[in-house]
């Protein structure tokens, strides 16, 4: 058998080496979207900033140390501190750890109930799509800012809550998307084939349509995860997010803190900085793998 | 145009139904405990019993009951009820508000085109040249900045070099309009700014798009200068898309005023919102909740209508 092939392949320099697919496709993001490949890897820091924050923070997140108050960054404590000499640097840490959370659970959200509203609308259509889709556009109508405060003045702040409205907002909006795709998919011959051949509902929907919708659900994602973030940070800055003293991006730049930034600057500068970064990586990341993995949403946005 | 206006205006009422059943069932999610605190809270457990205050909400009768008399009190008699701080009826303390955050929209869109289009246009023109590439970073990097971040910034910084500070005590247009728009002015730079990001990418691809048409080939081929081109034949038909960006930004801009409001210590509806939260005054944000849903419906009921102004293949049939 090793015999006969070596026979009929080709020379080896002429094939291109075999990879696995993971890292095939990383090497074509670095090769073809070299921004993209810029945002994996702010993407990748965040993350593990987020998730080793408890090893790698210098001080704990609320520890206090009242002689270092509003000390400028220095080699001792990268960020500075604040008005409760608490380190910056380790409150960004436990502050991405937040967004982390909240970031992948409520995207995962909002995809999970993208797919499902998208697929019940689209595959079905008829009278369900009609008024399915007039409830989205009725949803979509309200800013999710104010949604999210008026749910937030109801059920009260908290982190579950917030991954819980976040999720749901975004998860109907994007529906929109996930419905788009499936009607697109719906007319495809092999569809009609599988039905033809007797095949169930939901083995139609599971083995056929799903797979085929993948690249924008991945797109729809990422693209969200970013969003959930920024759209959290505001909530908290407005003091509706979750309450401090957890160390939230949004809620470092509101409160008492706000005060002490006119003598403090780096204050204001840190939170709002990885805010920025973090998400910009995380958007031209989304931006490279819509090109590569589904080029009929190129442009769109 | 009359009977297309007729049948779009039909189209709106299952959505603003939907939006109000959205707004009433939200609200109406509050729990008992909340009754409670607000007792509490408001300090108006000396005035009110639990019970007055449940028949006030209208929290004693059944959802259906609740619903109708809500709705119907606001088609009919254009009342949201009354406040439960000030007593004072929820539509006055809205309209009062509206003005001043609708004011705030419209600079911060007349910024958010005035910086978009002009540098959408050349992105396009010279296509991945300087101007372009620098054009596209800045609009994929506003995408990601957070207004209320800007905001902060503009708050601490003028104030830490040269010892300025924004205006906090807020200047009505009828006392004094320039200092009204001055004042203004940097929420709306800030908006307008983030807003633009989205506009640029979309008149950038749609210029490019344009302008490889034949018709543009022909306008140059017959002499016709780079200004007559660009403005009198690409930018019109660029331009249809743009426009229903607008429209679908509008929740995004008016998330954006609250934020604005808020910093800038400025009385529009945002800020009605946020103290309306901060004393769990549920008229109010039932109010302000669906005023604002059944804004972002009429702001993309106009756009659809401007179309035809823009698009003469657009007859309105």
């Amino acid at each position: 058998m090793a015999a006969a092939s070596d026979i009929v392949s080709p020379p080896r320099s002429a094939l291109p080496p075999r990879r696995h697919p993971f890292i095939a496709g990383l090497l074509r993001l670095v090769r073809e979207k070299p921004l993209g490949a810029i945002g994996l890897a702010i993407v990748l820091v965040f993350l593990i900033c987020g998730i080793f924050a408890d090893v790698i923070a210098p001080y704990g997140i609320n520890q206090i140390s009242p002689v270092n108050r509003l000390k400028p960054p220095s080699a001792r404590f990268w960020f500075g501190t604040d008005h409760l000499g608490r380190d910056m640097f380790s409150r960004i840490l436990f502050g991405a750890q937040l967004s982390v959370i909240i970031g992948l659970s409520a995207a995962s959200l909002a995809t999970v109930i993208s797919l499902t509203l998208g697929i019940v609308s689209g595959y079905f259509g008829g009278k369900i799509d009609m008024l399915l889709q007039r409830l989205v556009d009725a949803w979509m109508s309200f800013p999710e800012l104010i949604i999210l405060i008026v749910v937030v003045s109801v059920v009260g702040p908290g982190m579950v809550q917030v991954i819980f409205i976040l999720g749901l907002t975004f998860g109907i909006g994007g529906s929109r998307i996930i419905r788009g795709a499936v009607v697109s998919t719906r007319e495809n011959m092999y569809i009609h084939a599988t039905q033809s051949m007797g095949a169930s509902t939901l083995r139609v929907l599971l083995a056929h349509i799903l797979p085929n919708i993948m690249a924008p659900v991945l797109v729809l994602f990422s693209t969200r995860v970013g969003a959930v973030i920024l759209v959290e940070s505001g909530l908290s800055f407005l003091g509706f997010g979750v309450p401090p003293p957890a160390p939230t991006w949004g809620g470092m730049l509101s409160g008492s803190g706000r005060t002490y930034m006119y003598m403090a600057p780096w204050l204001a500068l840190a939170p709002g900085l990885c805010l920025t970064l973090v998400v910009y990586g995380i958007n031209v990341l989304g931006d490279a793998l819509r090109d590569l993995l589904d080029p009929r949403m190129r442009g769109s946005r | 145009m009359q009977a297309y206006l007729v049948r779009r205006l039909l189209a709106l009422i299952p959505t603003l139904f939907f939006a109000s059943l959205i707004v009433f069932t939200t609200v109406r999610m509050i729990p008992g405990d909340i009754i409670d605190m607000m007792i509490a809270q408001n300090d108006i457990g000396s005035k009110v019993s639990r019970d007055a205050l449940e028949a006030a909400l209208g929290l004693d009768r059944p959802m259906l009951a609740q619903y109708f008399s809500w709705i119907g009190g606001i088609l009919l008699r254009g009342d949201f009820g009354s406040s439960l701080w000030q007593h004072s009826p929820v539509g006055e303390e809205i309209f009062a508000r509206l003005p001043v955050t609708f004011e705030l929209g419209i600079m911060a869109l007349v910024v958010a085109l005035g910086l978009a289009i002009p540098i959408g246009i050349v992105s396009a023109l010279r296509q991945d040249g300087l101007g372009d590439i620098i054009g596209r970073s800045f609009s994929i990097l506003m995408l990601a900045v957070p207004g209320f971040w800007m905001g902060t910034m503009v708050m601490v910084f003028p104030s830490i070099w040269w010892g300025v500070s924004p205006e906090v005590k807020f200047v009505p247009f009828a006392e004094d309009p320039l200092g009204n728009l001055l004042q203004l002015a940097i929420p709306a730079v800030i908006l307008g700014t983030s807003l633009s990001a989205v506009t640029m990418r979309m008149t950038r691809t749609m210029m490019l798009e344009v302008l490889r048409q034949d018709y543009i080939r022909t306008a140059w081929a017959k002499g016709q200068n780079e200004r007559g081109v660009v403005i009198r034949h690409a930018l019109r038909n660029a331009l249809i898309p743009v426009v229903t960006l607008i429209g679908l930004q509008a929740p995004i801009l008016i998330g954006g005023a609250v934020i604005m409001e808020q910093i800038f210590v400025i009385p529009g509806m945002g800020l009605l919102l946020l103290e309306a939260v901060g004393r769990r005054d549920y008229p109010i944000i039932t109010g302000v909740f669906l005023i604002v849903g059944v804004a972002v419906v009429l702001i993309n009921l106009l756009v659809d209508l401007s179309y035809g102004l823009l698009d003469p293949k657009v007859r309105y049939r």
